[in-house]
């Protein structure tokens, strides 16, 4: 239990430690942010259950008012805003991220920590954060979604990055690999 | 690091958490469903009051909340005036804003510990179902300890690479990061089931004097 509750805690941390690292520019002039790259390796690491626990313990002190999303914005105005649905979307995101390394268990665990990232990092979280943005913008389902379509080459990055990360880890630390172990 | 509450003791202040909470959630609730610009617009007016009333300070700090948003906003609304709905435009604009600002007011207006406060309340009838009463404190607490903690190892490893090699350290840095990460995470278990751990003991029965004829 308690160290159940210190990784998720300390994940949580980490995601936050992401936001303030400067976002990468990539040639079309779109910001990445490390944030949901913390959010693929909760899932990735931790496994599903947790990874999920973790994220929801920052969207929790979100709307407790700390800043502790990229670019230092917190508080209750993220959830009235466009981008509820990608800050909510990143529970399910770590989660399915997790279940994919959980289930690929014969696939290298780079493969599957870079699969479950697409799946859950990209796929889930952008349906989610498209949902957020119809709700909030009253736009239909296309449109909602072109917004964000310019951050999906900086979220592929940040998969692949994730599965590498994953690899190292898994070479170097096997027995840390919580979504593997049993 | 620090809540974005505004330090101070406004009337905002004074208001107790739990109302602050439950006007925001009728409030948005109700927003949501007009669609005339001309109640959205005193919706507006009334949140500008409301920051008014905080002074400068407050002002600043709901401009700096509002400033993320304010490109996609921007974006709707030329696209809105290109499909030949200003109206529509400004509806939405008027919208997003005044409820983003609503919401941030009570962030502002609603210290830390009022809020850990809250939450235990809220909290105590899951303590039947196994979920440690002090756990989100204890949580929160923990968060904002190891936030600078992790921060600062990040940057020593930065420091680390920048001593060795000349290329940018990008993401790979996140791999020692993880990984001490996990190890702290064993440490810091063993310390808090030393101290007790996170359900504490029942507490026994209190002992009765007996009393000696």
């Amino acid at each position: 239990m308690e160290r159940n509750f210190t990784l998720i805690v300390l994940f949580a941390a980490l995601i936050a430690v992401l936001g303030l690292v400067p976002p990468l520019m990539l040639p079309t002039g779109v910001p990445v942010s490390a944030q949901s790259l913390g959010v693929m390796l909760a899932g990735a690491v931790l496994g599903s259950k947790r990874g999920a626990l973790a994220v929801i313990v920052i969207v929790a002190v979100v709307a407790l008012g700390l800043p502790v999303l990229s670019g230092g914005r917190g508080g209750l105005g993220v959830f009235a805003g466009p981008t509820v649905g990608f800050l909510l979307g990143w529970i399910p995101a770590a989660f399915v991220t997790g279940l994919v390394v959980e289930k690929m268990r014969n696939a290298p665990v780079g493969v599957a920590a870079g699969a479950g990232a697409v799946l859950g990092g990209i796929v889930v979280l952008y349906l989610c954060g498209t949902f957020g943005m119809m709700a909030v913008l009253h736009k239909g389902f296309g449109a909602a979604l072109g917004l964000s379509l310019p951050f999906i080459p900086g979220d592929l990055i940040k998969a692949v990055v994730a599965g590498w990360l994953v690899t190292v880890i898994a070479r170097y630390r096997p027995s840390a690999l919580l979504s593997r172990a049993e | 690091m620090l809540s974005l509450a505004l330090p101070g003791t406004s009337w905002a202040h004074r208001l107790p958490a739990g109302l602050k909470f439950g006007v925001l959630a009728v409030a948005m609730a109700g927003t949501a469903f007009l669609r005339d610009p001309l109640p959205l617009a005193a919706v507006g007016a009334l949140t500008a009051g409301l920051y008014l009333s905080l002074g400068r300070r407050g002002l600043r700090a709901g401009a700096t909340a509002l400033r993320p948003v304010l490109w996609i906003v921007g974006l709707i609304v030329i696209w809105q005036l290109w499909l030949g709905d200003p109206r529509g435009a400004l509806v939405l604009a008027l919208r997003i804003l005044a409820m983003m600002a609503l919401a941030t007011f009570v962030t502002l207006t609603t210290p830390l510990p009022e809020l850990m406060a809250m939450i235990e309340r809220l909290a105590t009838p899951f303590a039947r179902f196994g979920l440690p009463p002090r756990l989100p404190a204890l949580t929160v607490a923990m968060l904002l300890r190891f936030i600078p903690v992790l921060r600062a190892r990040l940057e020593m490893l930065t420091l680390a690479w920048r001593a060795r090699s000349r290329r940018r350290p990008g993401p790979r840095l996140l791999a020692p990061m993880t990984l001490s990460l996990l190890d702290d995470s064993d440490r810091l278990a063993e310390a808090l089931r030393a101290r007790g751990g996170l359900t504490p003991p029942r507490p026994h029965k209190k002992p009765t004097l007996e009393r000696r004829p």
